[in-house]
């Protein structure tokens, strides 16, 4: 079992944070990899971003948001419990190199995935912008470690109760208009990523994006996380799950988000009825 | 001749008792139901005790078969399961999934003008018994050697290993990137013809001799290979198994229901989506549902989508039925449960609706031209053939390539060109000092029984290597 160390709600309830014992995976990850976590005997394998870790304690942190089925599973995990599986690291590590001046666009649950790579740019000596945006202000996630670890810090709620009223890619229109940037990180839901990319496509500046494919194995075995890059068929989970934004077919990976819509339904409704009483 | 011996020859082969084709379909349970001890007797005794047996040199590791057979004649069946475990030390496996009929049952001379001997149910017959009556006593094990062994990847090939090994005294230790031991055996063949709880029986064996084993460890991303050493392993063995699926590369393939067979059947295998919402896994359930290709693992992929209550499964496969690669009995198994084959007929393209979900597919009727490299006829298109054919879920089932996680993240283990690992014929040593290397990883997706071989002979290496040297 992969004991739980430390549990905190964010944002509303239904963000929760969730420390975890896995020595080895601490020991190992690196920004930009991923784990997989299954809770019981019949549970699914559900893959979440490694959003810190730490070597010494043996843990690694996960950031989730509560949205079906399994999600809802691992929000009743206290303090103490644990997971049967946890798998990882798997992916790609982020690329971090010393390029000069990058920004980190994140949005939702995104910025949890995005503050580890903002980290790792900063620790590696670029000057780093970072832009965050949610639905409104109780759903902003980090902003304390996201400012910590940014030379700038924008922020963005769509309902305008906290920060910049507005998206993300309005901040970052500006933004792009008044630096030169190397480069471009954008994490958050895909259509946030596609909005992103068309506009820094439109300035000539390279762009990566972090997808998040239905997955099983994560090894590269199954070909279930299987999104259009370039025109080319690539494996997420282990090609990345980073990507150049400006040649992912969003479109498509929309799509296969929804393979299981009905199923996903049903379960999380029955789900809830069972442990409503 | 003599009148025993016609005798013997006039005896028929013994049926293997089976589940109703239109009950078992579907259901998961197992389809043969196995001999009982009566009929593993009669059927033993048919066996001719050839001098010179065919039927061993028709088997990959070369299993005792007129020796098990005989004891079973005589009934005496706890001496005919010590004789197997000899040669094979999974024989409740073998028993079932051998492609028997090309290899030791291809070869007996009985089927030259009859039937040949069912040497795939009397082994079978025995294994279970052992597993179920019988508390299975195993041989004993070596003095501690004090030497450490890692195996990456528990199939048949990494298991095998470990058994032999451990035998032999030393420490060993199996790390597994799934979350559950057993390789194909639990993520690939299904339920209703491996049942878990055989292989799940097998290893917790290995786990009374001693055997440590580490699941959700991914070997090249959990820990390197050279970190093993580092941890003081002494050696290690690579049975990781093909692993990367093959897709057709024809337009619209990555629509939603087009999956993998691997993908599809460890869905529906080792998460055990056929029992949603009771396991959280999903799996889309088709109406019409086609499977590419014609082996194995099409087979698998077709009868399940039947249980999980399809109306129409069709096997699309290029070539014809003689090419057809999957085992006899997993084909006539097919057909009775209703499973469609169009043959000659090649899928050239996937046609989506306005959601992204697979409807139809485009196909070309084939026929039969020259002969190929492979000496099979090469199929080409009949022109103006193309037809299209309902679809709402897709298993794309022809074959496996290497898969590169482990293999590209240890530059000193040689790959050819397809990526599979360079391993010694007879030892399976690879180019890196101290790892050997075998089973599917090495030959491509071949058989559990070959897999089971070249981890015999890698662990007599192993052994060598740790009491001798390099
Ligand atoms: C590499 C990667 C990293 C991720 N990191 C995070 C993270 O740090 N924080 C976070 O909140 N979420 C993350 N996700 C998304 C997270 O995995 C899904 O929200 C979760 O699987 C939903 O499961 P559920 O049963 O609760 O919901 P469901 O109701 O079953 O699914 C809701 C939606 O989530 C997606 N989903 C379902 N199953 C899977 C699956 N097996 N793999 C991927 N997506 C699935 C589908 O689009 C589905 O419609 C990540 C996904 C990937 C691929
Ligand atoms: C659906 C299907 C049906 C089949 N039917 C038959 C049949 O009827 N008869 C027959 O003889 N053969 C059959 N085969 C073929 C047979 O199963 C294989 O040849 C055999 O299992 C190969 O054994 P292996 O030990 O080499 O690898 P595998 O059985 O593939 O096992 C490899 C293991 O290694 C693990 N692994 C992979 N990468 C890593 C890593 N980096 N770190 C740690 N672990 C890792 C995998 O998760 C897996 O558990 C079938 C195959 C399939 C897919
Ligand atoms: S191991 Fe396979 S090939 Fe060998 S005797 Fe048994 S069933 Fe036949
Ligand atoms: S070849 Fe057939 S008849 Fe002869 S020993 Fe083998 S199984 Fe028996
Ligand atoms: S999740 Fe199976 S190949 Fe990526
Ligand atoms: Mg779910």
């Amino acid at each position: 079992m992969f004991k739980i160390v430390k549990r905190e709600t964010m944002a509303d309830d239904t963000v929760v944070l969730n420390e975890i014992e896995a020595p080895r995976i601490a020991a190992k990850a690196s920004p930009g990899q991923f784990v997989i976590l299954k809770a019981n005997e019949t549970g699914e394998r559900i893959p979440l971003t490694i959003s810190d870790l730490d070597p010494e304690r043996g843990t690694i942190t996960v950031i989730y948001m509560v949205v079906g089925k399994s999600t809802a599973l691992f929000q009743t995990l206290a303090v103490g419990d644990g997971y049967q599986d946890v798998i990882g690291p798997l992916g790609k590590p982020t690329d971090i190199e010393k390029l000069g001046k990058v920004v980190c666009v994140g949005g939702g649950t995104g910025v949890a995935v995005l503050f580890p790579i903002t980290r790792g740019f900063k620790d590696a000596g670029n000057e780093v912008i970072s832009i965050i945006g949610a639905r409104n202000k109780d759903l902003l996630l980090l902003e304390d470690k996201m400012e910590a670890v940014s030379d700038q810090l924008h922020v963005c709620t769509d309902d305008g109760s906290y920060g910049h009223k507005g998206f993300v890619t309005e901040v970052l229109k500006d933004v792009l208009d008044n630096h030169k940037v190397d480069l471009v990180v954008a994490i958050g839901p895909v259509p946030m990523m596609k909005f992103v990319s068309r506009l820094t496509y439109e300035y000539n500046v390279k762009t990566l994006v972090s997808l998040n494919p239905i997955m099983i194995d994560g090894t590269g075995m199954c070909g279930g996380c299987r999104v259009s890059v370039g025109d080319k068929t690539k494996f997420a989970c282990v090609d990345g799950p980073e990507f150049d934004g400006h040649k992912v077919d969003y479109d498509g990976l929309m799509q296969r988000l929804n393979a299981y819509t009905q199923e996903e339904k049903a379960a999380y409704e029955q789900y809830c009825k069972l442990h409503q009483t | 001749m003599t009148q025993k011996a016609s005798k013997k020859e006039k005896t028929p082969r013994q049926p293997m008792p089976e589940q109703a084709p239109e009950v078992r379909r579907r259901n998961f349970e197992e389809v043969p139901l196995g001999y009982t001890a009566e009929t593993a007797v009669k059927e033993a005794q048919r066996c001719l005790q050839c001098k010179k047996p065919a039927c061993v040199t028709g088997c990959p590791v070369q299993v005792d078969i007129p020796g098990f057979v005989g004891q079973i004649a005589q009934g005496h069946f706890e001496n005919a399961i010590q004789t197997i475990w000899g040669k094979n030390s999974l024989p409740a496996i073998c028993g079932r999934v051998c492609p028997q009929e090309i290899q030791c049952e291809g070869e007996c001379i009985l089927g030259k003008k009859d039937q040949p001997l069912a040497i795939g149910n009397l082994e079978r017959f025995v294994a279970d018994r052992a597993r179920e009556e019988v508390a299975c006593e195993f041989p004993a094990k070596a003095a501690p050697t004090g030497k450490k062994v890692a195996i990456v990847g528990s199939g048949p090939s990494g298991l095998t290993v470990a058994g032999d090994l451990l035998l032999k005294g030393h420490d060993v230790t199996l790390l597994e990137a799934f979350h559950k031991p057993g390789g194909v055996l639990v993520y690939g063949i299904p339920e209703f013809r491996l049942p878990k709880e055989i292989v799940a029986c097998e290893v917790a064996g290995l786990e009374k001799l001693g055997l440590r084993i580490e699941c959700n460890n991914v070997v090249g991303r959990t820990v390197s290979l050279d970190e093993l050493f580092e941890d003081g392993y002494d050696a290690v063995y690579i049975g990781v198994g093909a692993g990367l699926p093959k897709f057709l590369n024809i337009p619209g393939e990555n629509l939603i229901g087009i999956y993998s067979a691997n993908e599809y059947l460890t869905r529906a295998n080792l998460m055990k989506a056929y029992r949603f919402p009771e396991y959280d896994t999903p799996l889309a359930k088709g109406k019409n549902v086609a499977v590419l290709g014609a082996g194995n693992v099409a087979m698998d992929s077709a009868r399940t989508a039947m249980r999980l209550g399809a109306e129409k499964v069709r096997i699309v496969y290029r070539r014809s039925r003689d090419e057809m690669p999957a085992r006899a009995a997993e084909i006539h198994h097919a057909e009775e449960e209703g499973i469609e084959f169009y043959l000659l007929t090649s899928p050239t393209a996937f046609i989506g609706d306005e959601n992204g979900r697979v409807v139809q597919m485009k196909c070309l009727q084939m026929e039969l031209g020259e002969p190929d490299e492979s000496g099979r006829r090469r199929p080409v298109a009949v022109e103006g053939s193309e037809f299209l054919l309902d679809c709402d879920l897709a298993v794309v089932a022809v074959g496996a390539d290497a898969n590169p996680l482990l293999t590209r993240s240890d530059s000193e283990i040689a790959l050819n060109k397809w990526g599979y690992i360079i391993a010694d014929p007879k030892t399976g040593k690879t180019t890196k000092k101290g790892v050997w290397a075998g089973g599917d990883i090495v030959t491509g997706q071949a058989t559990v029984i070959l897999a089971m071989g070249a981890g015999r002979d890698a662990a007599n290496s192993i052994h060598d290597y740790l009491t001798i040297g390099w």
